[in-house]
């Protein structure tokens, strides 16, 4: 109970309500069709009689996004908050910043909360530059005085002057970032939360963004901070905590806490998976599910050179023509690596489970610890595509350094990258060597 | 813990499930500026991308004048109010028709136009719906500016009450917003709301005195006609406009007053109700 807590969170919970198709009879007997169409008729009238949203579905699940979350947070303090896709770090951000309301628990917060959950809110691509830093800032909660006052700062920031009257939607895409990103950069709450913005830009801009949240860390105030970026999180928090189905499972110093983070990679499951009860973050247009999925090589560590080979099986809920597998593939720290897309095969006349297996025969990764977000669906990114399910957090797996000639493990540094280029060829070139070969 | 450990900070929020929100309308002005860029932006938007924008607003009013004079003026041959021309009377009734209708449409698809903002920054949602309405209000300039040329062209001169006339616009937007907070908030739940719109709009254009005065309904009706909120709105804009005898039936006008604020209340209330939940819906 001391004096300078700015933030007390007591025993919150966010609470969703999800609807689910449960397996469809097929519609025999008119009557059935009648009873199920007037049940969902009577049900969907209560819901709105009682001001509840209408879910779709047939059966309706109850999902904590998070559950029993307490932590205080200091004056001054800069806290990082990590975890998996899915673990409910932004839900924490958006009840912290009014956006939603808890289910339960109760949080106290001393000061004025600025949130910057996204780069760019608001903006509008027929505005020009001036006038979106106006509209941005309104929109940040910055009076309109203070945004006149450090006007020609934010614009120095974001280095676009000579384009400051030309509408946005004219703007490439690095100019839009560094413009968000510098209207942002200048607000001066004395909380500050901000959602995994270093991802922006160029890497130049991003060390320059950087730099400018070690200044606002040096200057007092307190920053709740969430990132995929383990190294960021590291260097900036003095402290973090790290969110697992959304409950806190470690709250201490951030060194602690990703090496804890890290570890959890550990415990997800080997062999067949059921994936058809858990929880989706994005929901698919649910025309198929994605019920067992399986790593044919187990948990255990693939050769760099060796297929990565990975078995699904789906069930067809509605008739569909085609179908096609996409996934993702993550680096240990949740970065994306690359994603892919299978051909379509003709699923036209299969109803209920299938199976497909997927090869991704040279993967090229550089030994490191990964996993797995896997969609079926239909289309790729050249045709627009539309998934039927996706389930995150999938299949990790380990690729193995090579031996070397010695037959000791070799050595990959991570801040080599993901990805091992293969085939590099070294030729000499005597056309250009210049004066001085002679 | 209290608030008075708190050292010289006096800004104390407190988040509870179901908590109303104590310093909602003292939130709502510190957030005026929002709402006025808000504003600003949409008319800015509106104007910017469209050449076509200012003529729309000139060609709607005014075709649907001259149709409803033809109509009603000339084949129906139902009278006009208070000695003015037709076209005039039915121009009278139809600013705040227009501004009636312009309000619903724009703030009803206004917070699932928003959506990115109502997710991703808080602010009391009322100043979306309530900024689009400002938009209306420029339609309305120009509607005003159309009853001016028609009146001079007709050599047809409004009596002292026209002073009153912004009365009757601040009380035909009340009349709007009621109604329109109710679609909005309701619209971000059923999204099926927004298609209620368009009937409301084309059904009340002639369950509402617009092509016609009200006059012409009967005594012994009169006391249900006015249950519909824009028949005293626009009685009281011919009232303003029209001089000479148009006259003005205070009981019924009363009722009006009463359904305008009963709308309000209904619908700021049940907006404050389900706003707290839609950022989860939107």
């Amino acid at each position: 109970m001391s004096a300078d807590v700015i933030i007390r969170a007591e025993g919150l919970g966010k609470k969703y309500t999800i609807g689910h198709a449960t397996d469809r009879e097929r519609y025999v007997a008119l009557r059935d069709v009648l009873a199920r169409g007037a049940r969902d008729a009577w049900r969907k009238t209560v819901d709105m009689a009682r001001g509840r949203p209408i879910v779709a579905g047939d059966t309706v699940e109850e999902f904590w996004a998070l559950k029993d979350v307490s932590f205080e947070v200091k004056r001054g303090e800069v806290l990082g908050i990590i975890g998996r896709n899915g673990a409910g770090k932004s839900t924490l951000l958006k009840i912290l910043s009014r956006i939603t309301e808890p289910s339960e628990g109760r949080v106290t917060i001393h000061g004025r909360v600025a949130s910057l959950l996204e780069v760019g809110t608001g903006f509008h691509s027929e505005l020009t530059g001036r006038e979106n830093i106006y509209l941005n800032g309104a929109i940040l909660g910055m009076r309109r005085a203070e945004v006149r006052r450090k006007f020609d700062e934010i614009v120095a920031f974001s280095e676009v002057e000579k384009f400051l009257d030309t509408p946005v939607k004219h703007y490439s895409s690095g100019m839009y970032v560094r413009l968000a990103f510098s209207v942002a950069a200048h607000l001066e709450p004395e909380i500050l939360i901000v959602d995994e913005v270093l991802a922006v830009g160029d890497a130049r801009f991003q060390m320059k963004c950087l730099g400018k949240l070690s200044e606002v860390v040096g200057g007092g105030r307190t920053v709740l901070f969430v990132s995929h970026n383990i190294a960021a999180v590291e260097r900036l928090a003095f402290r973090s905590i790290l969110l697992q189905n959304g409950q806190v499972i470690a709250n201490g110093p951030a060194a602690s806490t990703v090496s804890t983070y890290l570890r959890t990679f550990k415990d997800l499951p080997a062999g067949w998976i059921n994936v058809e009860t858990t929880p989706r973050k994005y929901l698919g247009t649910r025309q198929a599910v994605i019920t067992h999925i399986f790593l044919d090589h187990g948990q255990s560590l693939i050769s760099r050179d060796h297929p990565i080979i990975f078995t699904l099986r789906s069930k067809i809920i509605d008739p569909i023509n085609v179908m096609r597998v996409s996934f993702t593939i993550f680096a240990l720290d949740g970065t994306p690596v690359g994603s892919g897309f299978s051909n379509e095969m003709d699923v036209s006349h299969h109803h209920g489970a299938i199976g497909h297996r997927v090869t991704i025969s040279a993967p090229g990764l550089a030994p490191g610890r990964y996993y797995f977000g896997i969609a079926i669906g239909r289309g790729d990114h050249t045709s627009g595509h539309v998934d039927y399910d996706v389930v995150f957090d999938c299949l990790p797996f380990e690729v193995a350094p090579p031996l070397t000639k010695d037959g000791v493990l070799s050595f990959w540094s991570h801040a080599w990258g993901p990805v091992l280029f293969t085939n590099v060829v070294l030729t000499a070139d005597s056309k250009n060597v210049g004066a001085d070969a002679a | 813990m209290t608030d008075d450990t708190t050292p010289g900070h006096g800004h104390v929020l407190i988040l509870e499930p179901g908590r109303a929100d104590r310093h909602y309308w003292r939130d709502l002005w510190a957030y005026r500026e929002l709402f006025a860029i808000l504003a600003w932006r949409d008319v800015a938007v509106r104007y910017k991308q469209t050449v076509i924008g200012v003529a729309w607003a000139v060609i709607r009013p005014s075709l649907t004048m001259v149709i409803f004079t033809v109509v009603f003026g000339r084949l129906a041959k139902l009278p006009s109010e208070g000695g003015a021309p037709y076209p005039v009377m039915v121009f009278a009734g139809m600013l705040p028709w227009f501004l009636f209708s312009t309000i619903l449409s724009e703030a009803s698809g206004s917070l699932v136009g928003n959506a990115n903002l109502v997710g991703k920054v808080y602010f009391p949602r009322l100043i979306i719906p309530a900024s689009s309405a400002a938009v209306a209000l420029v339609d309305f300039a120009i509607n005003f500016a159309i009853l001016l040329s028609l009146m001079v062209w007709y050599g047809y001169w409004p009596s002292w009450r026209i002073a009153l006339l912004p009365a009757f616009v601040v009380l035909s937007m009340l009349a709007s917003l009621g109604p329109a907070f109710l679609i909005t908030a309701l619209n971000v739940k059923y999204r099926d709301f927004r298609y209620i719109i368009p009937f409301i709009v084309q059904f009340g254009l002639y369950v509402s005195p617009v092509g016609f005065s009200s006059e012409i309904v009967s005594e012994h009706w009169r006391f249900f006609y006015s249950l519909n909120p824009m028949v005293g709105v626009i009685d009281g804009f011919r009232w303003c406009i029209l001089g000479g005898d148009s006259s003005i039936y205070l009981p019924d006008f009363l009722l009006s007053l009463g359904v305008v604020a009963a709308f309000l209340w209904l619908g700021v209330t049940y907006f404050r109700r389900t706003e707290r939940s839609f950022a989860d819906l939107i």
